[in-house]
């Protein structure tokens, strides 16, 4: 089946899919099965209809996360989803659930996973997974954000349960370690890879399915993340062009901030470019500039239009993504001087955060600061393709990227320099090509900034 | 490269010399480290060319291969190499001390005290760089399985006796070289490139003469020209002044000098075994002869890295160490004490590859690791603390005030003092965030006080005023014990994280590797190497699986 086959209206093609994929879990022949899902195509939601339906069937079931967010959101979910469900929330003893996943009557946390064994469903994080002992294995797990966890996590918990729904969306960013681990690269059970290589690598009869449709990216913007980072698996917008829009309410004063804003309400992208220059990561110009694009952002009255009707962009529903911790805290400083709420517990407040910790988050409006921006070279780091798509793919509307003009000469200058391994399979796209890609697409969308 | 890094690099080139990144020494240098600078063929990175060794500075010993292509010559090498090392290696076998422990019973999961054996002191491997490290890695692989004319079946090509032995040292030393921190087995460069910064790149520094010219130029001359006279000057001969510190050799020498030698070398051989019976005698004496130029030659290109890497030792040794240095060595000592045990016990050679199991408990004891050796820096060292500082993850000031306030919501009412910090840096600590006290050395009583948290309750970075509550370590009763809250005109530290190393999960045992992981060892579907046995299966204190992981851990 082509996932991108125009003829079948989306909610069909996706529709289809989801089916496959729970009888696959119901009642396949193999062990796992695995599901790619790019950028908000639903990946929760069939979490969440996959943990209903295995309990339907009269199955235990335990759900492995990655962080401690993703578990109590997806607890949340489960428990709105399904009332009368008991849902277990197991942590770690010096952990503190959300009050999101607190507040049903169907959830009940502990550390211990004694106190849980009533609960037909158990949520916990891989971390405190891997310490869980003498308990009996359950016959059905669902592994969230699989891409995410590593290899050595999974070895860790896989002792816990018979067969697994895998879930993930592999053009986020892969796990990593900080330490040397090249004696085992081109190894199936390589550690640092990510949890489902080496599932798939070990059992070959596994056939990843792929969800065709993004819900969350507008038209605008799932054909370039398609392209650009899921070439071998396309898949298309849930939404077609002109179902998304933005409407401004305050004309713009004609500075290049209020133009890109203008230009990204209009096209859904709008890169806001700084003069060349070499800086260090908090470059405080660039900062600035991306701390005022939000507060104009504000200031000037946007109304988000979309399938679910009109609602004005206020500030949670924005967010600023940086490469490093430390340009996240400088925006957040920055923002903070301009008046704009970074802090979320007196009301809505802006998110601004690092590519990793944005994964799996949904805005109207995005605006990143580029990875490449002002610096003199560009290691893997900065040059990963998970890295980008991830800042690149979390808006329903507009994204607005602001950076130091130069990155495509920078580009050229440092070609990706990665010893190719053995047994290792390539990654493709590179980060270098979807760089590239992401950049020519901007460049029609580029104001400049004198 | 951290801020800090960056700016003592530009100082580096400002000052035209190498700037100090450490006011102390981070890793542990043995008062009698074998220092060894290996050479290997060009073109053939496991062929080892020559090997330049020893304790004593005056008098390095120096092995080498006359021709490298040739295995017997080689594995003649091998063995002079096994000859010198392993007595070094193996004589920190023999001093050892009781420590007492406990450890799970595998049937009841009782604790019960058991005494292990920990070697007093553990050997020290020094080579010039990381190449050396990685060429006695190649060294290890390429000899560990080697059969001898002892074993039962020795094959058709059995190399001398000791050979494999070393192979599984070396393997082992390699190993333990990737556990961040370790001494046992240090690259020069890495040493010092850790404790000063260059004005020029860590490509770069790579170059053991060049980074050694920064760090401490001749005489009259700066950092940047005396590490492109190391890099680049040559003499009459057209052969460096300074030549690369290995196992790779100047192509220039291989052109002009050696590769004649080895030729000449090669024609004596093959007129000794063409000549004959009454000319034997000359035609051996001849082939003596060239071997003993290959050898001078090697020697020549040899001492000037050996001199810089003992230069280097004195450089490191001028440095105090750091106060948790010798807390990390005992880790090697625990490597050392682990793995003389594993030989004794008669257990096979290290496999060729790491089982899924034995690769993910390796990988986190390399992650513990590195957090510890990070932590364990920053709180040994103003300098290192000082990133962090930089970066807002840590802040150190004065005690502006203190006041007294009081947790009320339980039975008996708990101290809760609150304290003001005036600091001019900059940290992370929205309100609400956990921050850890740091402690200066401890007294003369030697006794470490409790570790100590608190919680930021005001930030103001405009006025440079943290407000802290202390929120534990002040003892158990209604007033905080004496000591225990800063007082006013107090210098204070705290940091943004932990002050303590999480433990690792639990691991499968190998035997147990799930589905996931293509089931266990040897079974169907696992790729390569299947491990008999295993290495790392058990030791003379193991208790079941767990205890045998957690020991394993400590001795890799």
């Amino acid at each position: 089946m082509n996932p991108a086959d125009p003829t079948a209206s989306p909610g069909a093609a996706a529709d289809r899919v989801t089916a496959e994929i729970l009888a696959a879990v119901l009642s396949g022949t193999e062990r796992g099965v695995v599901v790619d899902s790019p950028p908000g195509a639903g990946k929760s939601t069939l979490v969440v209809r996959a943990a209903r339906e295995l309990v339907a069937a009269g199955e235990r079931l335990m759900i492995v996360a990655q962080t401690n967010s993703q578990v109590d959101d997806l607890v949340d979910r489960l428990a709105t989803a399904a009332p009368d469900l008991p849902v277990g929330r197991l942590h770690s003893s010096d952990g503190r659930p959300a009050p999101e996943a607190l507040r049903h009557a169907g959830v009940t946390a502990s550390p211990r996973i004694g106190d849980l064994a009533e609960q037909q469903v158990v949520v916990s994080t891989a971390a405190k997974w891997q310490w869980v002992k003498d308990v009996d294995p359950w016959r059905h797990a669902i592994v969230d954000e699989a891409y995410q966890m590593r290899s050595d996590a999974l070895l860790a918990v896989a002792r816990l349960f018979e067969r697994a729904l895998f879930v993930g969306d592999p053009g986020q960013l892969d796990p990593f370690t900080v330490v040397g681990t090249d004696q085992w690269a081109g190894l199936s059970w390589d550690p640092s890879r990510s949890a489902v290589t080496a599932l798939l690598d070990h059992n070959p009869g596994i056939r990843p399915h792929n969800l065709p449709v993004s819900w969350r990216l507008p038209y605008s913007a799932a054909g370039l993340v398609s392209r650009a980072f899921y070439p071998f698996t396309p898949f298309r917008s849930g939404t077609g062009e002109g179902d998304r829009r933005l409407t401004v309410g305050a004309a713009g004063d004609g500075g290049p901030v209020d133009a890109v804003i203008d230009e990204a309400a209009e096209s859904g992208w709008g890169l806001l470019e700084l003069p060349a220059r070499h800086t260090v990561r908090t470059d405080p110009e660039a900062v600035h500039v991306v701390a005022r694009t939000v507060r104009r952002l504000l200031d000037r009255g946007l109304a988000a239009v979309s399938e679910k009707g009109t609602a004005p962009v206020t500030a949670d529903r924005i967010a600023v993504g940086t490469a490093h911790r430390d340009q996240a805290a400088a925006v957040r400083a920055a923002l903070t001087g301009l008046g704009v709420p970074v802090d979320g517990s007196p009301g809505p407040a802006v998110t601004v955060d690092t590519a990793n910790r944005l994964q799996g988050r949904e805005y109207d409006v995005t605006v990143v600061l580029h990875p490449l921006s002002g610096r003199p070279d560009a290691t893997a780091f900065h040059l990963e393709t998970g890295r980008l798509c991830v800042l690149a793919s979390r808006h329903r509307h507009a994204c607005i990227v602001v950076a130091r003009a130069g990155i495509a000469e920078l580009l050229d200058e440092h070609p990706s320099t990665e010893p190719v391994q053995l047994g290792v399979s390539v990654k493709f796209p590179d980060g270098w090509e979807a760089n590239h890609a992401v950049l020519a697409h901007l460049a029609e969308h580029r104001v400049g900034l004198r | 490269m951290s801020l800090l890094t960056t700016l003592a690099r530009l100082e580096a080139v400002h000052q035209d010399r190498a700037q100090p990144l450490a006011t102390v020494r981070h890793r542990h240098l043995s008062d009698r480290p074998m220092v060894v600078v290996p050479l290997a063929a060009a073109g053939e990175d496991g062929a080892p060319l020559a090997a330049m060794l020893g304790t004593d500075r005056d008098a390095p010993r120096l092995h080498v291969v006359p021709q490298p292509l040739d295995r017997d010559q080689r594995f003649a090498f091998l063995a002079a190499l096994a000859g010198d090392l392993l007595p070094y290696l193996e004589g920190y076998g023999e001093e050892t001390e009781q420590v007492e422990g406990t450890e799970k019973d595998p049937e009841t999961g009782e604790r019960l005290p058991v005494v292990r054996e920990l070697c007093a002191d553990a050997p020290q491997l020094v080579v010039p760089n990381s190449a050396g490290v990685h060429h006695l890695g190649l060294l290890g692989r390429s000899t560990r399985f080697r059969r001898t004319a002892d074993d039962a079946d020795a094959g058709p090509y059995p190399v001398p006796s000791r050979v494999p032995l070393l192979g599984r040292w070396l393997t082992h030393l390699r190993e333990r070289a990737e556990v961040p921190g370790s001494s046992m087995l240090l690259a020069m460069t890495a040493l010092l490139g850790r404790h000063w910064a260059t004005g020029q790149s860590h490509l770069e520094d790579q170059h053991l003469g060049a980074l050694l010219a920064w760090i401490a130029p001749p005489p009259g001359l700066g950092g940047a020209e005396a590490a492109r006279y190391a890099e680049s000057a040559r003499d009459g001969r057209g052969q460096l002044h300074c030549p690369p510190a290995g196992p790779a050799t100047d192509p220039r020498f291989d052109e002009k000098l050696l590769g004649p030698a080895v030729a000449r070398h090669d024609a004596a051989r093959a007129a000794l075994r063409a000549a004959p019976p009454g000319e034997a005698a000359r035609a051996e004496a001849h082939v003596r002869r060239t071997a003993d130029e290959v050898r001078g030659l090697l020697e020549q290109v040899l001492r000037p890295t050996w001199d810089q890497v003992w230069r280097g030792l004195d450089l490191l040794r001028a440095l105090p160490p750091g106060a948790r240095v010798a807390e990390r060595w005992e880790g090697d000592r625990w490597s050392y004490t682990g793995h003389r045990e594993r030989l004794a016990a008669g257990e096979p050679p290290q496999p060729r590859f790491d089982d899924a199991v034995t690769a993910a408990r390796k990988l986190a004891q390399r992650e513990r690791e590195q957090a510890r050796l990070d932590l364990q820096e920053a709180l040994d060292d103003p300098l290192a603390m000082a990133e962090h500082r930089l970066s807002g993850e840590a802040f150190a000031g004065t005690v502006e005030a203190v006041e007294a306030a009081y947790d009320t919501s339980g039975r008996t009412p708990k101290p809760r003092p609150l304290v003001t910090v005036r600091t001019g840096d900059r940290p992370h600590a929205d309100p609400g965030r956990e921050v850890h006290r740091v402690w200066g050395p401890p007294g003369e009583d030697g006794a470490a006080p409790a570790a100590q948290k608190a919680e930021v309750v005001r930030h103001d970075p405009a006025e440079g005023t943290v407000v802290l509550r202390l929120t534990s370590g002040m003892g158990r009763r209604r007033e905080p014990e004496p000591g225990t809250v800063p007082q006013p005109g107090d210098r204070v530290c705290f940091t943004l994280f932990e002050l303590s190393v999480r433990q690792a999960a639990p691991l499968p045992d190998p035997q147990n590797t799930p589905w996931t992981h293509g089931g266990p060892p040897g079974s169907a579907s696992a790729v390569p190497g299947p491990r008999p046995g295993g290495p790392h299966t058990g030791g003379p204190h193991t208790g079941g699986p767990a205890a045998a992981a957690a020991a394993d851990e400590e001795w890799e």
